[in-house]
């Protein structure tokens, strides 16, 4: 059992770069689509709507598979530049995870945006601030504190999230569990060690987010 | 669209009724799980430290865990471990335990965890003065519970919980893995045997949206019904 320790720690690399990639991409893509939510335009307002419902309301493992299985089935894309990309396994499950982070992030943003009080924004009008600095100075930086604990339930979910990749072949913690499982037929202690790793991330993000969150607190 | 046809030729009637297999196990999932968040939420809410803390034991592990591992404890732990109970009581077969149970009880134990905190949030948030009312009322425990905690708990918990429904609802899609003929799983076969994954996994997306979009509305019609007089 002791012996199944080190490989899971080098997994233990595998999942913490699939997760850093995702949210580094699903942040933009959130960013991007909070804002096109908050927009007055009906299609443009639908189209980022219908984006996030469709990746919140369908599974995960159905967004990868269409992305891995299906996306490389089809012959003209495998002659495009595309298909250097979707031939791995590592950046289809990349795309698929920053997608469906990417849908939820901006659920979070769009309603952090919409608490913002009107007179924070007034207040920088009347002062004369032009309206991208007044989005871009004030919007933002409030609208990333309120999201903070939101967010921070949403990295979890994502880390949870990155076991999925092992249904695509990518060997992260939950691929190399399985695979020791299925050798050693150990469940019980596979689990127990795989599980206290997943444990310990969560419980480091879950303390940054609380130490963030007291950072950027409003009141000092 | 011949591919979805009924009958022989097309994989229409194999879809739905691994649809109807995918909303069983949702719902059995949803089941068990209120099975064990009424064991776990008097634990997390009582006042003797020591249950709080199996309480949250198993609220933050079975949260802080990716639901495929718990799928594979149960998939590859369960027989293993009801054979090793059999065999106290002298019972040495090989014993085989079907995948639905299996699925379910995994995904069961997961959303128990989800409606635990749900649950835990809807009573802490009655009023106190709920309780005591009950109490100077002099209602046994039971009644109190029964007749003014129970329904007040349940028109705060619907909206959570209705997050909890669907969040169990897309984790049955991880029980294709212990080859049990769900949505995925028979997309999987489908798209295996026709070569086209894209079809068929597409399809399945479909599909789950469809089940998303009418359960909630269904649990909004049910909120309303509990919200009246509010």
């Amino acid at each position: 059992m002791i012996s199944s320790f080190p490989k899971l720690i080098n997994a233990t690399f595998v999942t913490l770069k699939l997760l850093s990639a995702s949210l580094l991409i699903g942040i933009f893509l959130g960013l991007f689509f909070a804002i096109l939510r908050i927009n007055k335009n009906v299609f443009v307002n639908k189209f980022a709507y219908g984006y996030s419902y469709i990746f919140r309301g369908t599974p995960l493992l159905v967004q990868i598979f269409i992305i891995y299985f299906g996306l490389g089935n089809i012959e003209w894309l495998r002659t495009t530049f595309l298909w250097s990309i979707l031939k791995e396994p590592y950046w289809c499950a990349i795309i698929a995870f920053a997608l469906n982070t990417g849908a939820y992030t901006s659920e979070i943003l769009r309603s952090a945006f919409q608490t913002i009080k009107p007179g924070v924004i007034e207040a920088g009008k009347s002062l004369g601030i032009s309206n991208s600095k007044i989005f871009y100075k004030i919007q933002i930086p409030i609208a990333i504190r309120q999201s903070l604990p939101a967010y921070g339930n949403e990295i979890i979910l994502m880390l949870k999230g990155t076991s999925l990749a092992s249904t695509v072949t990518l060997m992260d913690i939950t691929g190399v569990a399985q695979k020791i499982i299925s050798t050693t037929f150990r469940p019980l202690e596979v689990f127990i060690i795989a599980g206290s790793i997943y444990l310990f991330m969560t419980f480091l993000i879950h303390n940054l987010i609380k130490y963030l969150e007291k950072k950027y607190s409003f009141q000092q | 669209m011949e591919l979805l046809a009924f009958g022989k030729t097309g994989w229409g009637d194999e879809l739905f009724y691994a649809t109807l297999m995918t909303i069983a196990v949702s719902i059995s999932a949803m089941l068990i799980g209120f099975i064990f968040s009424i064991i776990f939420t008097p634990l997390k809410l009582s006042k003797y430290k020591s249950l709080n803390l199996i309480g949250n034991f198993y609220t933050t592990v079975v949260r802080g865990v990716p639901e495929l591992l718990v799928i594979y404890l149960f998939y590859f732990g369960s027989s293993g471990a009801l054979m090793y109970v059999a065999s106290i009581f002298g019972y040495y077969e090989y014993i085989e335990i079907n995948a639905f149970i299996t699925g379910s009880m995994a995904i069961g134990i997961i959303s128990g965890a989800y409606s635990t905190e749900v649950f835990r949030g809807a009573i802490k948030s009655i009023d106190k003065g709920q309780f005591e009312a009950g109490k100077v009322l002099g209602l046994s425990k039971f009644i109190q519970f029964y007749k003014i905690i129970l329904p007040q708990m349940l028109r705060l918990a619907i909206p959570n919980l209705s997050n909890v429904w669907q969040i169990t609802l897309k984790d049955t899609a991880l029980i294709s893995v212990t080859g049990l003929v769900e949505i995925m799983r028979q997309s999987r076969i489908a798209a295996g045997a026709t070569r086209d994954p894209l079809f068929f996994y597409s399809i399945a997306a479909l599909i789950f949206l469809m089940l998303t979009f009418l359960s909630m509305r269904l649990i909004n019609k049910l909120e309303l019904k509990y919200r009246k007089g509010f």
